[in-house]
């Protein structure tokens, strides 16, 4: 019994684990691969704020459904708020109110969003009235000097915001330009300066905000378009010349010039949307189904939690499988790494960078911090005064590396921020002691090996497949589990010791 | 590719070479306790230790365990002209610093580069920090007697001290080698630096073969002469001295580093409760079918004479 105790919890655990798995997918119809082309999203606003004691109201402008979009299943989550949603100028605002708070509030406003491909981006409406100018002085005379120069320069409506886009995006601005965007234009300047401009031209006009339904994300930024009255529709133009076109994967959140929210006796108010693929889209009517036959299951599993608590665990899950590698990379292959499960943390910061950026980085902060490190032996430092400058050191590169790459307009180079700043700092530590102690041969190789297991973990990470599996049914983690309890007690040649013994077996 | 790991593997295992699970998994776990592993880990404790059973080690000159005990250092120094700083809690002889001679302020090291007292502190202070303990655990400075190196291996070592390694598993010595240090290794008797491996017959103490870091060599690379063939003085009481460290520790699977001093004769210098496996290159042989023979016959050798018997007539 007791030589077989670990043997009989491993086969224990994976039996509970596959057999969990087995019935939600074939009793209960979770789906077993990712439902790839999914146009249904989850879409969430976070709105934060400091109530001051005093009776507070939040409005927060919420997408409604359009001809190119449903917005089903919505819910607010506000405790202890009165709330209301009211529609309004092809709008529609939620309002939560209390009469007396204090102390720092989150609420939270989330929906199902189905995408319906029409094809054009248009919405239907009646005609509407214009609204006034609010330009005046020199500001109204630019606005009316670049719509007789644009109007003179094209045939139709198309042609017209084609060449205000031109107008609006080239560098360096002409002056007009320059006048009505001010001194750093964004997106969202360029759009209020374009409605405004059509406004004097007399072309109905409105500027549009919201977010992109293709890559998930926390905090998404708001993207900012127009839409442009024609023939008893509006029609979606973008002002990005990267941009094309407006399709069905541009989710409008509001209309108008105000801000997302509105916040009345209080302060930081601040609001963070974020959307992921509904992956419950085929979960959904498996989820519908099950309720009736076990509410237990899904009173207690991830589909309860908020998107944004749900998008860590899609990332949290991964890290055991991680950890399952570097068992195997360790004590199967033999490679050694600095710090055990540093490639695992290194892997999950490429997961933002890309491989190659993150390659690129991690390289470069490393050898510039060994170099750092080797100086700092000469001032005879003790260890974790030593160990501390070297971090400074490290977030001072970080620092120096997201400024520069952003001057030269490379972007990915401002992901440095996500690397674990102390695992690098670690890292540099170990490296330049291996390197004194044992030589530069062993602490490249170690390094290399720390690199390319990295590397390895990072491309298992980026299996979409082994993504929605464990978020679907993440009680396969208890084969994970297993597994590496049975890892544990493996007494097998290290692939490596192979190569080490093997003049042993030349005989 | 595959195929030739597979029939490599089949190969070892036919050998009974044992690999790094299976030594923590079969040995290192079930024979040594955990909580018998700070008596080895730190040298203190296990100089102090060998000191109460009459077993002979280099003797302790002085210890610095707090940082304000550095200002010392040039007090205790002074009634030697060479000695040895080594961390407590150290492995694998790093952070080991040997001084040889002292001409005026200055400290010769072993490998001919002259140190200040100034950089002696410091080294001592990066020893106290933890820079060379396992985990980087606070760690104290010991310095002590200097090995002058019995003339056995003089012709065979560049420098440093050629140490033997025999591995004790339940008091019954079963696998032995000396390590010479070569140019290469830096005079540090470790095989991972280039030292090279000679594998000891436990039955009559003379020196086998011999590895120099993958390849089997007959010469020692910087002097030229024979490794193989050298008897080893004393042979029967230094395996009787590594025996008796079974019943200091506790540990079942240890390995005994032994140095011969020309005056004092064999010196117990450290003991390891995860001895590496490189012992089994420098025999050509592996260690596992001599850890079943010992488990086999183990309740039969109860004294350390009939331990000593036991592994020159089996091994």
């Amino acid at each position: 019994m007791k030589r077989h105790h670990l043997q009989i919890l491993a086969l224990s655990l994976a039996i509970l684990g596959i057999g969990l798995a087995l019935y939600k997918a074939l009793a209960l119809h979770f789906p077993i691969s990712p439902d790839v082309a999914s146009p249904i999203w989850n879409a969430e606003a976070q709105v934060r704020f400091v109530a001051q004691n005093r009776s507070t109201q939040v409005s927060l402008f919420i997408p409604r459904s359009t001809e190119n979009s449903a917005v089903m299943d919505e819910s607010f989550v506000s405790r202890g708020f009165g709330l209301t949603t009211e529609s309004s100028a092809g709008n529609r605002h939620a309002t939560w109110s209390i009469r007396k708070a204090i102390g720092q509030h989150t609420l939270y406003y989330r929906a199902v969003v189905r995408q319906l491909d029409t094809g054009k981006f248009v919405v239907s409406s009646k005609s509407p009235e214009l609204t006034p100018t609010t330009l005046a002085g020199s500001e109204l005379a630019a606005a009316e000097g670049i719509v007789s120069e644009i109007k003179a320069q094209s045939a139709d409506l198309d042609s017209l915001v084609a060449e205000l886009s031109k107008r609006l995006n080239r560098s360096p601005a002409d002056d007009n330009v320059a006048t009505l965007l001010g001194k750093r234009p964004s997106s969202e300047k360029r759009v209020k300066a374009a409605v405004e401009i059509l406004t004097v031209g007399q072309i109905p006009a409105r500027a549009v905000h919201g977010v992109r339904l293709v890559e998930e994300g926390r905090n998404v930024p708001i993207e900012h378009w127009v839409e442009v009255y024609q023939d008893k529709s509006w029609r979606a133009f973008s002002l990005d010349p990267s941009v094309p076109e407006i399709t069905a994967e541009y989710l409008p959140w509001w209309r108008g010039s105000e801000p997302i929210a509105g916040l009345k006796d209080g302060s930081k108010l601040n609001v963070a949307l974020s959307v992921s693929r509904h992956e419950e889209s085929a979960v959904d009517s498996a989820v519908e189904g099950s309720r009736i036959a076990s509410p237990m299951l899904l009173q207690f599993s991830l589909f309860s939690l908020p998107i944004a608590t749900q998008s860590v665990y899609k990332i949290l899950l991964l890290v055991p499988i991680g950890a399952l590698l570097l068992v195997l990379i360790r004590n199967v292959v033999g490679i050694e790494t600095f710090g055990t499960f540093m490639p695992v943390l290194i892997a999950l910061a490429f997961r933002e960078t890309q491989l190659i950026w993150g390659v690129t980085l991690f390289v470069f902060l490393i050898a510039l911090g060994l170099l750092v490190r080797f100086y700092l032996e000469h001032l005879k430092l003790l260890l974790v005064p030593r160990l501390a400058a070297v971090l400074t050191v490290v977030v001072l590169m970080m620092m120096a590396v997201s400024i520069l790459t952003h001057r030269l307009d490379i972007e990915r180079g401002l992901s440095v921020a996500l690397f674990p700043m102390i695992i690098i700092t670690m890292t540099i530590e170990r490296m330049s002691i291996v390197w004194e102690e044992l030589g530069a041969y062993d602490a490249i190789k170690r390094g290399l090996g720390s690199l390319v297991s990295a590397i390895l973990v990072y491309l298992v990470f980026s299996l979409h497949y082994l993504q929605h599996l464990l978020f679907v049914f993440p009680e396969l983690l208890l084969v994970v589990l297993a597994l590496t309890l049975l890892m544990g007690r493996y007494k097998g040649y290290r692939l490596m010791e192979l190569y080490r013994f093997r003049e042993l077996a030349k005989e | 590719m595959l195929g030739s790991a597979i029939s490599i593997a089949r190969k070892l295992s036919q050998r009974g070479i044992v690999g790094i699970n299976r030594r923590n998994n079969d040995y290192i776990q079930p024979y040594n306790p955990r909580h018998l592993f700070p008596l080895v880990d730190d040298k203190l404790r296990t100089k102090q230790l060998a000191q109460q059973a009459g077993i002979s080690v280099p003797d302790l000159y002085g210890v610095i365990r707090e940082q304000h005990e550095v200002t010392n250092l040039g007090a205790i120094l002074k009634p030697f002209s060479d000695f040895v700083i080594k961390p407590a809690a150290g492995s694998g002889g790093e952070g080991v610093t040997v001084v040889s001679s002292r001409s005026r302020n200055l400290y010769r090291q072993v490998n001919g580069v002259a140190l200040s007292e100034e950089e002696l502190s410091y080294h001592v202070s990066n020893i106290l920090t933890g820079m060379f303990s396992l985990g980087g655990k606070p760690d104290k400075a010991l310095i002590e007697y200097r090995v002058k190196f019995d003339p056995v291996f003089e012709a065979i070592s560049f420098q440093g001290v050629p140490d033997i390694r025999i591995i004790i598993f339940q008091g019954v010595p079963v696998m032995s080698m000396v390590r010479l240090p070569t140019r290469m290794s830096d005079g540090k008797a470790n095989l991972h630096q280039g030292a090279i491996g000679a594998g000891i017959d436990i039955g009559s103490g003379t020196t086998m073969t011999a590895v120099w870091r993958t390849e089997i060599v007959a010469e020692h690379p910087d002097t030229g002469n024979p490794v193989v063939g050298v008897q080893v003085p004393g042979w029967k009481q230094l395996l009787e001295l590594a025996s008796r460290c079974y019943e200091l520790t506790g540990l079942g699977y240890q390995g005994v580093d032994i140095v011969l001093d020309r005056d004092r004769g064999p010196l117990i210098l450290e003991l390891n409760a995860r001895p590496g496996l490189s012992i089994q290159l420098a025999n050509r042989a592996g260690l596992l079918p001599r850890l079943r023979a010992v488990e086999k016959n183990i309740s039969a050798l109860t004294t350390v004479a009939e331990r000593v018997r036991f592994a020159q007539e089996s091994f």
